[in-house]
């Protein structure tokens, strides 16, 4: 992208910058990171307009892999080369991977006893309907734009992945071929 | 559980095929994540990888750490570290040579195909993903209500989503569950 910004502008920000801003993008997102992200990179340090955020974003999904950290690598490579990137991923990952580890070592320690498993058990219900919601409100646009071709995929893939329990390799060659071969023609 | 080399082999090869098969993020491996780990390698039983993965939920951060927690259970904090890796490794390192290549083929009409033709599939996998948390959670007909609740509030309000674990867990300490 450009590296040289339009004149008036701060410079573009070097790895340790780089770093404390995806720190402090981990660190405040609980359930999930990514408003935290926008609220960072745009509205709070600037560094990228909200189309230019946008149309990252929908580069990284479009990727495989944590969307957030594909991200993280996109922004600090292009700001700052390699060491950026490096620095950006450090900044997200460490510190929250750190944290969990705590906190998994202290559940295990004590989770069993006393009141924790029925937190535990709640908590885990709770997290199940959080990935259901998700998953509806992903479902919506896609489901009202073309119903008939995405509808079938969807259920394909929930039944492969989820009742018939198929590798996912497998789930993924079998649909992917068809689902990109038909918005190939129906764009034509 | 004692870490052997082979062990730690597998996890690094695991995760950094899940890594690259990621398309849509991570909640759409979850099934094939829990489908190795609980179902062929019976590293951890169904209710620790759903436990692991309501921790990783209620934790800050970026939600690859469920990929943390399962290295951590299957092989202490070499695992930890090995699978964290190998889950963001590989598709960093092919985000970071695409982005070199995204300007000059962005409106291409292959790159449309494939994200769009995609995003059906994606949905599928997460829909997975709720159902396979939702039968190994919901054991009783309180968590379920927990699941439809949790699901129901979150899909038509701003709240965030926090507030809802946080509650559900408050429920769980008073013994209603």
């Amino acid at each position: 992208m450009r590296n040289q910004r339009q004149t008036g502008c701060e410079p573009a920000p070097g790895p340790s910058r780089l770093f404390l801003a995806f720190l402090e993008v981990g660190l405040s997102g609980f359930g999930g990171v990514l408003p935290f992200a926008r609220r960072t990179l745009v509205e709070r340090r600037a560094w990228l307009t909200a189309e230019e955020f946008n149309e990252t974003l929908s580069l990284c999904q479009s990727l495989p892999g944590p969307n957030i950290v594909n991200l993280s690598v996109v922004v600090g490579a292009r700001f700052a080369g390699i060491l950026g990137a490096l620095a950006s991923v450090a900044g997200l990952v460490v510190a929250p991977v750190i944290l969990v580890l705590v906190l998994a070592t202290v559940w295990s320690r004590f989770g069993a006893t006393g009141h924790w498993p029925g937190v535990v058990r709640a908590v885990a219900a709770a997290a199940a309907g959080l990935t259901g919601a998700t998953a509806l409100k992903m479902a919506w646009p896609i489901l009202a734009r073309s119903p008939l071709v995405a509808g079938p995929l969807l259920a394909a893939a929930f039944i492969a992945a989820g009742l018939l329990r198929l590798p996912l390799p497998w789930v993924f060659l079998g649909l992917a071929p068809l689902s990109i071969g038909l918005a190939w023609r129906t764009r034509a | 559980m004692k870490a052997g080399n082979g062990i730690l082999f597998e996890i690094g090869r695991q995760f950094a095929v899940l890594s690259l098969l990621a398309f849509g993020g991570v909640n759409t491996v979850i099934p094939e994540m829990h489908r190795e780990v609980v179902v062929l390698h019976h590293w951890m039983s169904d209710a620790d990888f759903v436990a692991l993965f309501a921790l990783s939920q209620a934790a800050p951060g970026p939600n690859f750490m469920i990929s943390t927690l399962v290295g951590w259970k299957a092989a202490g904090i070499p695992g930890a570290i090995l699978a964290t890796l190998a889950m963001c490794g590989p598709s960093c390192f092919l985000a970071y040579w695409v982005v070199k290549f995204w300007d000059r083929y962005r409106e291409t009409r292959l790159r449309k195909a494939v994200s769009v033709g995609l995003a059906p599939v994606t949905v599928g996998l997460v829909a997975a993903t709720f159902w396979l948390l939702a039968r190994s959670t919901d054991t009783n007909i309180k968590l379920g209500l927990i699941t439809v609740s949790t699901a129901i509030v979150v899909y038509f309000t701003r709240l965030n989503p926090l507030w809802a674990l946080g509650f559900a867990g408050g429920l769980g300490f008073l013994g209603f569950i």
